[in-house]
């Protein structure tokens, strides 16, 4: 399960938004499940790290290609 | 003969149904096409209702209709649960055992509110997505006295403009009641500002602070006790409340899962543009059964429904059915109980809502009656 990245496409998303859908994505998937967020907003690159931090998940890689944030984060519990 | 089904009579599906059927009436009569739908429910209902019965503005028959009622005469109806969709075959499998075959399935299933998934919530708190919820929440509000209300946010969940709305209006109603003075409205909302939306967001710091609002940010809802009456968030906030009422989380339907179409929220992979299923071509899917990452909201079903329904069109005329969806929802925000606003964005374009007035508000209350015409096609 640890090497499965599970894509989360949130670009273009404006409401519910990309932490929304991260949030929505930890919750139903299992503990050691690896999702990745692709963003188009740039705070997304702030805002997901630091609910990351708060819910006491991991956060694996902060990176951005063409205008595309892509956040990796591992769901620990 | 070509056979149409859509599985779900909500909004979404039904104006694919009349759009379909008005526009190939000829086809229709002569048998070339036959479009179904598929409903557990008699009743159509127009959910958004409930945050007005909540308060005790209207009734529960004022909320919903007879889906045979609004459906096109020459579409036919089953009223009966479906236990799973069989892509091989093509077709419904229905929970008495029997099957509907189709050529074109459109799954607009919808989402369900799911309270259960938060511990202790059922019992210590209510919820308006429901129409018993909102009759309990009714009569808790009536017999309100003063204390300390407490707006929580479930994620995922429809209608993202509701729990704003609530606790506006909540807030206007104490004042109101005349039990303002030892009243307290504490409101929570799982990501770092007060709304999804950036400008909704700013709007509503200063309203809060104007009206007293207390407000706690990065609040995913994780455990009630009842007995304490204590709400408790994944992050690791606890608050106490006198009435708890809670934006529920939300997943999709029971039949996704039993069909094995759906990911672990039993939502369906879709495509953002084509609106057809991934690794589809004859099934579409709309509205909150999508897995997409727009609001799920009767709005999105609706603008959604529009694409589907020219795409089946053009399909079942031996077109290739190419029309795009580009992410478009409009949505009106009751911000009290006398003025509104609105937003509408798509894919690539933010929104921007302008200041709340009280001809947007009635113009809402209009909508309310004016809904009807929505799942008929004509609005």
């Amino acid at each position: 399960m640890a090497d499965e990245v599970k894509i989360v496409d949130a670009r273009g998303s404006f409401c519910p938004g990309p932490l929304m859908e991260l949030i929505k994505g930890i919750r139903q998937e299992p503990v050691g499940t690896v999702l990745e967020v692709w963003s188009s907003d740039s705070g997304s690159a702030k805002d997901i790290p630091e609910w990351v931090r708060r819910a006491g998940h991991e956060l694996i890689q902060n990176i951005e290609e063409a205008g595309i944030y892509k956040v990796q984060v591992k769901k620990t519990r | 003969m070509q056979k149409v089904v859509i599985l779900g009579g909500g909004v979404g599906g039904t104006i694919v149904a009349n759009q379909v059927a008005r526009q190939m009436g000829t086809e229709l009569k002569h048998g070339d096409i036959e479009i179904t739908v598929i409903s557990e429910s008699h009743d159509h209902v127009y959910q958004p209702m409930f945050l007005y019965l909540a308060f005790d503005q209207v009734v529960p028959s004022e909320a919903k209709k007879p889906e045979r009622d609004i459906l096109d005469r020459h579409v036919k109806l089953v009223e009966a649960t479906a236990d799973r969709i069989d892509r091989d075959a093509k077709a419904i499998v229905m929970a008495d055992g029997t099957t509907i075959d189709y050529d074109y399935l459109v799954i607009a299933t919808g989402s369900r509110p799911s309270p259960e998934q938060i511990d202790g919530l059922p019992e210590g708190g209510h919820i308006f997505y429901t129409e018993e919820g909102a009759i309990k929440l009714r009569q808790a509000l009536h017999d309100f006295d003063g204390g300390r209300i407490v707006v929580t946010v479930g994620v995922p969940h429809k209608c993202p403009v509701a729990p704003l709305e609530f606790t506006f209006m909540v807030q206007e109603w104490a004042h109101s009641r005349g039990i303002g003075d030892k009243t307290e409205v504490v409101y929570t909302y799982p990501i770092g500002r007060l709304h999804s939306l950036e400008p909704v967001a700013k709007w509503a710091g200063p309203v809060f602070e104007e009206r007293h609002i207390e407000s706690h940010i990065f609040f995913n809802p994780e455990k009630v006790d009842p007995t304490q009456k204590t709400i408790t968030s994944l992050e690791g906030e606890t608050l106490n409340y006198d009435l708890l009422v809670a934006i529920p989380p939300h997943t999709g339907q029971d039949v996704i899962g039993r069909s094995k179409l759906g990911d672990g929220g039993n939502w369906v992979p879709t495509n953002r543009h084509t609106l057809r299923m991934e690794g589809s071509q004859n099934i579409f899917v709309l509205g909150d059964a999508t897995n997409l990452p727009i609001s799920k909201a009767g709005s999105t079903a609706h603008f959604e429904a529009d694409i589907v329904a020219a795409n089946l069109i053009n399909l079942l005329r031996g077109g290739l059915g190419s029309m795009q969806y580009d992410g478009k929802v409009f949505c009106f925000i009751e911000t009290g109980m006398k003025t509104a606003t609105y937003i509408t964005f798509d894919y690539t374009t933010p929104p921007n809502p302008p200041a709340p007035t009280e001809m947007i508000h009635l113009y809402k209350l209009a909508y309310n009656r004016m809904y009807w015409l929505t799942p008929a096609g004509l609005l």
